[in-house]
């Protein structure tokens, strides 16, 4: 490919790139994200690849794997173009029938649309599935009909359009007041104004400085800057590109995890391609402005996604977080001003300066404009990846999106913001959510995370999970993060294996503000968030443990026994089959035998549930 | 490990020092483990400290010191999971295997790891097997899905008769 070397060079190529391709031409694209790669879409696309390989005729159908649509739960998803009809769940043998009935006469499969779970009715199109009606896919839209190793593809859809405007005709001063007047706070979860941000690097004294894109998403239960990377790298790297422009920077990195392989694959192509025609690199698109950028992976380190941790560990050394007396505007990367930013920030940048922050601005609330991604999972029934306007409710996140709480149990609590974040109950439903109401009510906005919990979560022990997880991923520099956080899951085990007092819950609060005062980062410093906003908003669930010894959740083992109703038991056998440690005797029914009901010897069950599990009738009982 | 493997992963990274935790990683893609060989090796010509190269390769979770087994199996302990019931897995998996998290069976045949977060939440819980996902997993399941990886096809604790 050629390297371009102005904007007209740039633009003709647009050109050349879509009268190639006819807007009426059929094709079809798979999802090729990693959710639907789990449920197997890759077979998929071989038996596509077959059929349209098998058929003269199918010559010009094209056939494009593309990046995370968002609606995990659905996968493996196909999309048929030019009518955009939405397949759901197809298996490799669909594909035929696919290509017949949908490809070359325009008709939709009754079997393979979605079903709208109260009316009945089958639903066409993507954009008329509940799921994506109330969202707003401003930076993520792109991601279901792009290929994120073709270049072109990005290019076709508008993409690289920002960046000669930026370049060629916006000064780096106004291009940080454009940023800064759309008000595009981090969204990597500290919410703060990367207009300010860039400014305040730009300011700093130095020759070098560095732009980084924040990619080491830790957050257990998000993955919504995965999607982003792995299916439209293209837009986070001209956002840097732009920024790199403004803040005056040469260098840039790109920090992501190792664990997601396929995001490290496609940045690393969008970079090559992106150089090759003169994007990335010196003298970009003739206009003088030079700037590369490298890619760093993670070693699996949570505390990485912090600032001055990640660019140890991009220098080579351990990832320790420092104390920011002086900020890494400063001097960050190898001791020269550094401005690092998350892969969704950055991907907002070539949308405000395209459509202007006046544009942008008018979406959301007062304190947080655009949208946010988050990744909606848990105990609802669409799981997946979604993208609302800020202010949006959190119960029309939950419901009008997710489709509410799955096999008709109770919604308890939704927990935003990771590790870090908090659990929100029932009664704070109707929260807008924005980066300031979240942290009013002890969560945050974390990197988007959203968690769906209903009446069989055990606030108690989900408080002791990411206790285990901060322990755990606590570098152990600060010794009230790295003591903190270990006592405070002995704490939470005692509770929950029934050797709790009300003391427990007076010293957890008391070590939570120590722990969040006294710690360097803010790990330790958001560390306490689970277990706080756990106490604050359910403390009965917390005494009924303490006090009754009881988890009404029936989660808590050392709670728990299960029982066979003898009355019910039909006497199959099937749950002293699948007890791994033989706890449970009875005689099983045949044609000539009675059989007697069976039963389970609680000095020797390990309560794994396998028996609750196997038994095909209900009549084993947790209690 | 031969030294001129490692001599041409440097070199994809023109000796640099800070390049040490992508050489780490190449190394660790290669061998499923760090050699300490090949960790001897790797400080003296890149002259960086044996210690700074074991803080490194004991601080971050993607490095193992000991050999893996032949099959890695990840059990998704990400919150999404944790809440379907995660935990559960896990004990069976340690009930069927006979080890914990971060061990190697007798056989060398399967490593036991847990993992914060795959990502793939929409089929929690899930269970990564080399790679390959197995997804909406129930304690019941485990020995079947296991079965498939077995060296001896022998079978799993539950058979007992």
């Amino acid at each position: 490919m050629r390297r371009l070397s102005s904007t007209q060079e740039l633009e003709k190529l647009r050109d050349e790139i879509l009268k190639k391709r006819d807007p009426h031409q059929p094709f079809i694209t798979v999802c090729g994200g990693t959710g639907c790669h789990a449920s197997g879409c890759h077979q998929v696309v071989d038996a596509f690849k077959k059929v349209l390989h098998e058929r003269v005729k199918s010559n010009g159908v094209g056939l494009r794997v593309t990046g995370c649509h968002g609606f995990c739960e659905r996968g493996p998803l196909v999309v048929i173009h030019p009518q955009k009809i939405m397949y759901q769940r197809v298996k490799p043998e669909d594909a035929p029938a696919i290509f017949q009935e949908t490809v070359l006469k325009g008709k939709g499969i009754e079997n393979l649309l979605y079903e709208h779970p109260t009316t009945g009715e089958k639903i066409n199109t993507e954009e008329d599935v509940p799921f994506y009606k109330k969202q707003m896919r401003i930076i993520f839209g792109n991601n279901g009909s792009i290929d994120p190793t073709q270049i072109e593809d990005y290019i076709a859809v508008g993409g690289y359009r920002a960046l000669p405007k930026a370049l060629f005709t916006m000064k780096p001063e106004e291009i940080i007041k454009e940023v800064k007047k759309a008000n595009l706070r981090g969204r990597g979860g500290g919410g703060f104004p990367a207009g300010l941000k860039w400014e305040q690097c730009r300011s700093a004294p130095s020759e070098i400085r560095y732009v980084i894109c924040n990619a080491d998403e830790g957050d257990p239960g998000a993955y919504m800057d995965r999607s982003l990377l792995e299916g439209n790298p293209h837009s986070v790297l001209e956002g840097m590109i732009i920024g790199a422009y403004a803040i005056g920077s040469r260098e840039g990195y790109v920090y992501v995890r190792n664990e997601y392989p396929l995001a490290v694959e496609n940045i690393g192509i969008a970079i090559r391609q992106a150089r090759d025609l003169g994007l990335l690199g010196k003298n970009i698109l003739g206009s003088g402005f030079e700037f590369d950028v490298k890619v760093s992976r993670g070693g699996g380190a949570f505390v990485c996604g912090e600032s001055t941790a990640l660019m140890a560990s991009i220098e080579g050394n351990v990832g320790e977080p420092r104390a920011k007396h002086i900020h890494t505007v400063i001097s960050g990367l190898w001791e020269r001003p550094s401005n690092l930013n998350n892969v969704e920030t950055w991907a907002n940048v070539p949308v405000i300066i395209d459509r202007g922050a006046d544009w942008y601005s008018q979406i959301g609330t007062e304190g947080s404009k655009g949208t946010k991604i988050f990744s909606l999972v848990g105990k609802v029934n669409n799981t997946g990846l979604v993208e609302v306007p800020m202010g949006i409710s959190l119960r029309e996140i939950v419901y009008d999106i997710g489709g509410g709480i799955p096999g008709g149990k109770k919604f308890k609590a939704i927990q935003t913001g990771g590790p870090s974040g908090g659990c929100i109950p029932e009664s704070l439903m109707d929260l807008p959510v924005d980066f300031d109401r979240l942290t009013e009510v002890g969560s945050m906005m974390g990197s988007g995370g959203m968690i769906v919990m209903d009446e069989s979560t055990c606030m108690v022990d989900l408080a002791k999970y990411f206790m285990n997880f901060l322990k755990d991923e606590s570098c152990g520099k600060c010794t009230s993060c790295r003591e903190g956080t270990k006592r405070m899951h002995e704490l939470l085990t005692d509770i929950t294996e029934g050797r709790g007092t009300m003391d427990h819950i007076d010293l957890l609060e008391e070590l939570g503000w120590v722990t969040a005062e006294a710690s360097l980062c803010a790990l330790g410093g958001t560390a306490p968030n689970p277990v706080l906003s756990t106490i604050r908003y359910f403390r009965d669930e917390y005494k009924e443990h303490i006090i009754n010894k009881r988890c009404p959740a029936k989660v808590c083992r050392a709670f728990l026994k299960y029982r066979i109703l003898s009355d019910v038991c039909t006497m199959c056998g099937r749950c002293a089959k699948a007890c791994p440690v033989e706890a449970i005797s009875g005689k099983t029914r045949t044609k000539k035998e009675k059989g007697i009901p069976f039963k389970i010897d609680e000095q020797k069950c390990i309560k794994c549930g396998m028996c609750f599990e196997s038994c095909k009738f209900e009549a084993v009982e947790a209690q | 490990m031969e030294s001129s493997e490692i001599d041409a992963i440097i070199k994809q990274y023109r000796g640099e020092e800070s390049a040490i935790l992508a050489i780490l990683q190449d190394l660790q893609a290669k061998e499923k483990y760090l050699p300490k060989e090949a960790l001897e090796y790797l400080g003296e010509k890149l002259h960086i400290p044996l210690n700074k190269i074991y803080r490194i390769a004991t601080f971050y979770r993607a490095f193992s010191l000991k050999p893996r087994g032949r099959h890695e199996i990840c059990v998704c302990m990400g919150t999404a999971c944790h809440v379907r019931g995660a935990q559960r897995i896990a004990d069976q998996m340690n009930l069927q295997l006979g080890i914990r998290p971060g061990e190697t069976t007798e056989d060398q045949n399967f490593t036991l790891e847990t993992v914060n977060c795959l990502g793939v939440c929409a089929a929690g819980p899930v269970v990564a097997i080399d790679g390959q996902y197995f997804g909406k997993m129930s304690p019941g399941k485990v020995e079947g899905t296991l079965k498939k990886f077995r060296s001896d096809k022998k079978e799993g604790l539950n058979a007992k008769a």
